[in-house]
């Protein structure tokens, strides 16, 4: 198995309920309990998912003992941004479609009007 | 501002906010009208080479709703995102939310269109509901939509599998 940030980042996203937890520390800091809320399992089966989003360097742990709440830490997602770099496309081509679009639109409305 | 055609320029007002803008060389009733209609816009909004749009649902009023899909017939991968019209005045302004999916947070996206001079300043406002989630989205590298890039990522994943 690769152990490579990126794949470390992209095992610990390929499960939907690791990338739920994700979308849930978007909102702001939570608890444990609170994490677990959404799903039908155990403490200890959310806390497994909690293990890998955080040796992935996905989220980090408070430090209070009786209080540990998790927080996103949105630093390895930067590595996913080469991998990603395709989609930041996605306007700059969508923007030349358009160019071109509206310029055969208003090129057809021209030979109407002669 | 001629000289400021072809290029798309990111922006980030406030923590929770990307602004996307561009000029377009085109007077601003036609751009509204390749940007709200159904007819026009699978022609355009389809994205890097090799993607199709072939669902286009528009209800453009208050509390109507839109769908897009998204299809590569070559990776047979699938995207798909919808959202609620919250406001529209033609041709300057609409408002609408915009999901993809439950897994990631929803964002209000403002869509401003002015004209100056028969080309059209086309901006987008996307509202993030927290600087973490604006943050993750700016980190995938791409300005307007985290999720795309995501459910890609999730489509690639199973393609691997």
């Amino acid at each position: 198995m690769a152990t490579d940030p990126l794949s470390i980042t992209f095992a610990a996203l390929a499960d939907p309920t690791r990338r739920t937890i994700l979308a849930r520390l978007m909102e702001g800091p939570a608890t444990v309990k609170e994490l677990s809320e959404p799903f039908e399992m155990t403490g200890p089966a959310i806390s497994k998912h909690l293990r890998v989003l955080e040796r992935a360097g996905l989220i980090t742990r408070g430090r209070e003992a009786q209080w540990r709440p998790c927080l996103l830490d949105a630093g390895p997602l930067r590595e996913v941004t080469e991998w990603a770099e395709p989609y930041r496309r996605f306007w700059d081509a969508s923007y030349a479609r358009l160019d071109n679009y509206l310029r055969d639109l208003q090129a057809k409305d021209e030979n109407h009007g002669e | 501002m001629a000289n400021d055609l072809g290029t798309t320029h990111y922006t980030t007002p406030s923590d929770t906010e990307v602004v996307m803008a561009r000029t377009v060389g085109a007077p601003r009733p036609l751009v509204w009208d390749v940007w709200t209609n159904p007819e026009h816009v699978p022609h355009w909004l389809t994205g890097p080479d090799g993607w199709l749009m072939p669902v286009c649902e528009i209800d453009l009023r208050p509390g109507g709703s839109w769908r897009y899909v998204w299809h590569n017939p070559e990776t047979g991968g699938e995207l798909e995102v919808h959202g609620a019209y919250r406001e529209v005045s033609p041709p300057e302004r609409f408002v609408t939310t915009e999901s993809w999916g439950p897994e990631w947070p929803e964002t209000v996206n403002v869509y401003e269109f002015a004209e100056q001079h028969g080309t059209t300043a086309i901006t987008i406002t996307a509202h993030y509901p927290t600087k973490a989630a604006r943050d993750a989205a700016i980190a995938t590298g791409m300005a307007d939509g985290m999720a795309m890039s995501y459910n890609r990522l999730a489509d690639y994943l199973k393609e691997l599998r």
